[in-house]
């Protein structure tokens, strides 16, 4: 794995039964190049979970996946509502979703914390009433420490 | 513990037309009873079994970023065909029980399997 590899996903804001898609090709991809489990695993988690918020409160939107030889790099951009506090909506349990969305076992207020806790890091930009950008990272190996 | 003897302490139908032969192949280290599928994201660690009496596809997919080797669906509950062929195309055998999901994890942990994490 010399050069980087882009894979890009549009997210369909209409269709919750196909939630995940992105991140299903993403797992097939990264298996088919060998990367580490553990290390799939986070990063589709993640990326999954970024997924659901992008169906559940943005309308959809579009999901870039950049693998490089030591990392991997995921950006979702969406045009949604955008989140007005960013410290509030990464705390564990706070969620805005709706009765319909908890229902199917989603909006437990777990997303983003949870994506905090399986990349290595994580930013979030949100403009209301624009939208937000999640990017997320997660290195092949230990970044060398300096 | 082998998924075939899973399926007999659960009492539970194959959804997925594995034969028991094929399912003897599965091994299940530990399980999971949950209808919240973002604390199974959250905190599940081991791959096993999932039981859970939700049956939306996102359930298949939630599993298929955990690395769950099967699902089991409780209070008789059976998906519809949509998502058994999800579950098909990951090669993931789905059961159904007709116990709810207290009853089918006791009967799971008196039989041997625990979470793993103990």
């Amino acid at each position: 794995m010399d050069n980087k590899i882009i894979l890009s996903y549009e997210i369909d804001g209409g269709n919750f039964s196909g939630a995940g898609e992105a991140s299903s090709s993403v797992k097939k991809v990264l298996k088919q190049l060998g990367v580490d489990s553990d290390i799939i695993r986070r990063v589709v988690i993640s990326m999954y979970e970024a997924e659901i918020n992008a169906v559940i409160h943005a309308g959809g939107g579009r999901a870039e996946v950049e693998i490089s030889p030591d990392k991997i790099y995921v950006k979702f951009t969406d045009d949604g509502p955008g989140i007005a506090d960013v410290q509030q909506a990464m705390r564990e349990g706070f969620s805005t979703a709706s009765q319909k969305i908890r229902e199917m076992g989603f909006g437990a207020g777990m997303g983003l914390p949870n994506i905090k806790s399986y990349t290595d890091e994580i930013r979030i930009t949100s403009d209301v009433g624009k939208g937000t950008v999640v990017e997320m990272v997660v290195y092949l190996q230990e970044p060398v420490q300096k | 513990m082998k998924l075939n003897i899973v399926k007999d302490l659960l009492g539970a139908r194959l959804l997925t037309g594995e034969s028991d032969e094929r399912l003897a192949r599965f091994d299940i280290h530990s399980a999971c009873g949950s209808d919240l599928m973002s604390d199974v994201l959250a905190f599940v660690k081991d791959q096993g079994l999932l039981l859970t009496g939700l049956v939306n596809p996102q359930v298949i997919r939630t599993a298929e970023m955990m690395d769950v080797v099967a699902i089991c669906f409780v209070r008789g509950k059976t998906p519809d065909e949509s998502v058994l062929a999800l579950a098909r195309e990951r090669g993931m055998p789905i059961l159904t029980t007709r116990y709810p999901l207290f009853i089918a994890c006791g009967r799971l942990y008196n039989g041997g399997l625990t979470c793993g994490e103990e």
